[in-house]
């Protein structure tokens, strides 16, 4: 059915059924309330009337209530009942306090729904490539296809052909839960380490540096950017990729309402100042945009620095420092070690720093002393320095995250309320697996997909056929060692599983190919590969645990049945690893069996008691756990009563029916090193890649990419949603108007983008913000890779340097459904 | 903005609004049916027909507030001096929204220049001349229009009906309005 009159809405009724669920997408993870009722029934307008508690017989006043029709869905029970929901924000949430951002504002639309464009796109049953077409298959039919090939290539080659792409997150595609399934069919059964995660070619993490210093990523509390006397905001757009952290927290101190909070934290005589902001970005972002809009001109800074320059910049202000004398020696001397060493290696002149960094000596004098000078009382400030894919995505992540720790461990701007230094984060975490069995640097396993290695590939909720870095190389490669198998199974005829499993083997052994499983909630772009698909769950299908960038826990319920037979990724990897146990009992190989053991799980709360909840317990297996060793306090009954705002990890204790978490870590000075001090790390100013170099010379764009508002990562429900696709149906590409018309090219243009590594096209967006000779394109669209363009260079950790690249762009031409329905107007609140 | 002409009269094709606009006749006119919104067969909730002004007292980017479908619904007209889709009066550039943000509520503000709607509560930004589509901010959709009709005969704009839910109501029209 579809209705294009939306002036009306069906409330739930007063005694509808009322769940918990976190937002899918980003870091923030803001609390919502889901209801759900059957759908012939609504609530009435009247306050007792309706479960929303509110008066609908008269006009709600502003800031009551958000609810709108994206907000609700008629989707389907199992016993084929129709029945609504309803997703809105959570007033009581510490997170959100009943903020929704445009993004949590759609989940309700997004659950599977037969009748919705959305809803069918889903991936409902197994699908095996066969002859020349995509089957459905029965789960049994699916997995002993998987499990004999798996054998097969185990007992002949080795782990080492085993190829991961993997989730290693939170929120959608992740969770505590399936972060283990995986971890531990992969890691402890199959014992692959070729595996990559999702947005980067390897297993590494993006923060090596900061954790090697002794410093976690999350150390502070969202509430301690309402106590900060500054923000150092770096390489992050926080309005537009962690809105209610930026709406909720961020706004306030910086709009001076937040002094009471300050006067309980501060010590006795310490200044109490309006929050100031640093923003340091190569483009006015919107956050920028708008902060110089709702805030005192006079408490903003904005260091339109040059791209790829962020380790001089922290160098110079170190430097600075020291020479005025503004470090804290006790802090140095007492909980760290290297100091000396790390401000020789990094000593660089603010002339210098300014030189290469092309913010003026006085800005960069005007940040050193808002953020790092002391303040009247004696009182050194209290900086908050928040960082993102500026940083993880920038040139060399390794060193320009240990330049920017080394200033903050010498102004002790960590530990302390009201600091930290901690990375924005794009999803919600949840990490729980057996450790890597690896080393560091881990393979770099794109390329050696490319370079021909590996014969089996599974996919696993990711795409890095819109993510990854030298994207088209990569998918070509792929798509043709595919190609091999596909050609293979095209000869295969009335043969079970078993056979076609021998069939594929040859094919991958013997000629090149690379047998492709993908598993997700839809057929992905990499779905273009594959020989196998797997429907999986998200959350509000299954119980679903994650933490936020605040280290906050949270149980998102389940509240309706998955599509087809679709199920949770822990409970897909279980069903794998189940069958291999099978297959080598059957052959009494009982060494193997047992590596397959420990996976007789009825429910992902199985899952999740298996590993979050035996972390560090006796008898356990080793587990890197999130939630360290005391995760076993924090049962879902546990979580359930703690509602949205959960608990904050690690938790302390459980005292009083609650849960007592840690609001902010290294309070005491104790890091975490083998000697609990913090370690400077030297990172001198090292230039350009050579590779990056090169593009820069050559082409004359820099490529500047990441996320716009209303788009979640690749697009993966967006691509099928009017809202969202409508404004973008391709990525959007803004560009200076002075260089556009030197190009020929209006907004609503398609152009082309193109350098040596490869060539993809957007849609051309004006605006006079962006500097000549920058544009700024949506990273991951579904039809439009960013990632085509960027060149095969990583740190020493395999980290790519994605916000490296530089490119021609050409006017392709126009189609003009697109240009007459898209607005172009300028999106800074102008 | 363009248009090209095909999506030019998809749009006016199809609304009460465009239909005036090209051929200063009212084409559909939702009368108020006696029987309200409780007559069976209906899918369509009944507007008011209201008078909001003459096309001659607007001038080009200077707002006028008027109340639709009741008065505790603020709306503003606007002519934005820009021939737009559905676009109404001799110039086709007459159009009118709802003043409350469909994310909270709170009351926009119309930009004579950039021809936007701005929300100062959370920073978002809706398009005039595109059916209110949300230029960016956080809402989860686009700000309400107000259809409207012209009259030739004596150059008035009256409202006639509205799309979108406004914020902060479960339906269009209030319980007895």
């Amino acid at each position: 059915m579809f209705e294009h009159k939306k002036d009306r809405i069906a409330l739930p009724p007063a005694n509808a059924r009322k769940t918990q669920s976190c937002c899918h997408f980003c870091i923030v993870g803001c609390g919502y309330h889901v209801y759900k009722w059957p759908a012939g029934q609504e609530g009435g307008l009247a306050p007792d009337q309706n479960a929303l508690g509110l008066d609908f017989r008269q006009q709600l006043p502003p800031m009551e209530v958000t609810m709108t029709q994206a907000m609700t869905n008629v989707i389907q029970d199992d016993d084929g009942s129709y029945q609504r929901i309803m997703i809105v924000p959570d007033k009581d949430c510490k997170v959100n306090s009943g903020l929704s951002s445009t993004r949590g504002g759609q989940m309700a639309s997004i659950m599977y729904s037969p009748q919705t464009p959305v809803g069918s796109q889903r991936v409902k049953y197994p699908r095996v490539f066969a002859g020349d077409e995509w089957r459905d298959t029965s789960w049994d039919q699916a997995i002993t296809l998987y499990s004999h090939l798996t054998k097969l290539i185990l007992d002949d080659a080795g782990s080492g052909q085993l190829m991961f792409n993997l989730f290693d997150h939170g929120g959608a595609g992740g969770g505590f839960e399936n972060t283990w399934g995986t971890g531990k069919l992969i890691f402890t059964g199959l014992g692959s380490r070729m595996v990559r995660i999702h947005n980067r070619p390897a297993y590494n993490s993006e923060c090596h540096a900061t954790r090697d210093m002794g410093i976690g990523e999350l150390n502070n509390s969202y509430e301690d950017a309402r106590m900060a006397d500054c923000i150092f905001s770096i390489g992050a757009n926080a309005y537009e990729t962690q809105t209610n952290y930026f709406l909720n927290h961020w706004l306030p101190g910086l709009q001076g309402q937040t002094a009471d909070r300050k006067r309980e934290v501060y010590e006795d005589g310490e200044t109490i100042q309006q929050t100031k902001i640093i923003l340091v970005d190569p483009r006015r972002s919107l956050t920028v945009a708008l902060l110089e809009q709702a805030i005192d001109k006079d408490n903003i800074l904005f260091l339109d620095i040059e791209p790829g320059t962020d380790t001089a910049l922290f160098n110079g202000l170190l430097t600075y420092v020291v020479e005025q004398g503004w470090q804290d020696e006790d802090f140095i001397n007492e909980y760290t070690t290297g100091f000396e060493d790390a401000l020789k290696a990094n000593r660089m002149s603010l002339d210098e720093a300014s030189r290469i960094t092309g913010i003026s000596k006085d800005k960069l004098v005007q940040a050193a002393e808002w953020a790092y000078k002391p303040k009247a009382s004696g009182h050194p400030p209290r900086t908050m320095h928040g960082y993102e894919k500026g940083i993880i995505w920038g040139n060399d992540n390794y060193r320009i995250q240990s330049a920017l720790v080394d200033l903050v461990l010498a102004t002790h701007n960590v530990g302390r309320r009201g600091t930290g230094v901690v990375r924005m984060g794009g999803h919600q975490e949840g990490y729980c697996r057996p450790p890597y069995p690896g080393g560091r640097p881990a393979p770099y396993v794109d390329q050696e997909i490319i370079g021909g290695n590996g014969q089996m590939l599974t996919v696993w909720a990711c795409n890095a056929f819109q993510t990854t870095l030298n994207a088209e190389q990569y998918r070509n490669e792929v798509l043709r060692r595919s190609g091999i198998v596909k050609q293979a199974l095209r000869k295969v005829r009335g043969a079970g599983p078993e056979k076609m499993a021998e069939v594929i083997h040859k094919a991958v052994k013997e000629d090149g190919g690379l047998f492709v499983t993908v598993i997700n909630l839809y057929p992905t772009k990499f779905a273009e590969a594959a020989h196998l698909i797997l429907p999986a769950a998200h959350t509000g299908e299954m119980n679903l645990t994650s933490m936020n960038g605040e280290r906050r826990l949270r149980l998102s319920e389940k509240f309706m049945a998955p599509p087809g037979t679709a199920k949770p990724d822990c409970l897909i990897a279980a069903d794998m690893a189940n069958a291999l146990r099978r297959l080598y009992e059957a052959e009494g190989n009982a060494e193997m069996a047992k590596r397959f053991e420990g996976f007789d799980w009825k429910t992902e709360e199985d899952a999740y008691n298996d590993g979050f909840r035996r972390a560090g317990q006796s008898g356990a297996p080793d587990i890197e756990s999130q939630g360290g060793s005391t995760g076993h306090l924090a049962t879902y009954e546990r979580l359930r009563a703690a509602g949205n705002n959960g608990v904050q990890l690690p938790v302390k204790e459980y005292r009083n029916g609650q849960l007592i978490g840690t609001e902010m870590l290294y309070t005491d000075g104790k890091f975490d090193t083998d000697d609990g001090k913090a370690h400077f790390q030297a990172a001198p100013w090292n230039g350009m890649p050579d590779v990056v170099e090169e593009q820069r010379k050559k082409y004359r764009f820099w490529i500047n990419n990441g996320r716009t508002n209303q788009i979640w990562q690749t697009a993966y429900h967006d691509q099928y949603v009017e809202f969202r696709r409508g404004r973008y149906p391709m990525a959007p590409l803004e560009i200076n108007p002075e260089d556009a018309r030197d190009l020929g090219i209006e907004s609503g243009d398609l152009v082309e983008l193109f350098n040596d590594y490869g060539a993809t096209t957007a849609m051309a967006y004006l605006e006079p913000d962006i500097k000549q000779g920058h544009v700024f394109m949506e990273a991951m669209y579904f039809n439009s890779v960013m990632g085509d363009l960027v060149t095969p260079w990583t740190d020493r950790n395999i980290i790519p340097y994605y916000k490296g690249t530089w490119a021609d762009v050409r006017r392709v031409g126009r189609i003009e459904d697109y240009a007459d329905n898209v607005s172009f107007k300028r999106r800074r609140y102008v | 903005m363009k248009l090209s002409r095909r999506r030019f009269l998809a749009f006016t094709g199809t609304t009460a609004a465009g239909s005036a606009a090209l051929g200063g006749g009212l084409l559909l006119n939702p009368a108020r049916a006696a029987e309200g919104n409780r007559q069976p067969g209906k899918v369509h909730l009944d507007y008011p027909t209201t008078t909001v002004s003459k096309a001659g007292d607007l001038k080009v980017g200077q707002p006028v507030a008027f109340t639709y479908p009741d008065d505790s619904s603020p709306c503003t007209l606007v002519k934005t001096g820009r021939e737009t889709q559905g676009g109404i009066g001799p110039d086709g550039d007459i159009v009118a929204y709802s003043n409350l943000c469909t994310h909270m509520g709170c009351p926009v503000s119309y930009s004579a220049e950039e021809r936007t709607f701005k929300c100062p509560c959370h920073f978002s930004v809706f398009d005039s001349e595109l059916n209110g589509q949300m230029v960016s901010g956080q809402a989860t959709e686009n700000l309400p229009r107000i259809l409207l009709s012209y009259r030739d005969s004596d150059d008035s704009i009256e409202a006639v009906g509205v799309e979108g839910l406004i914020y902060g109501r479960q339906a269009n029209i209030l319980p007895g309005a």
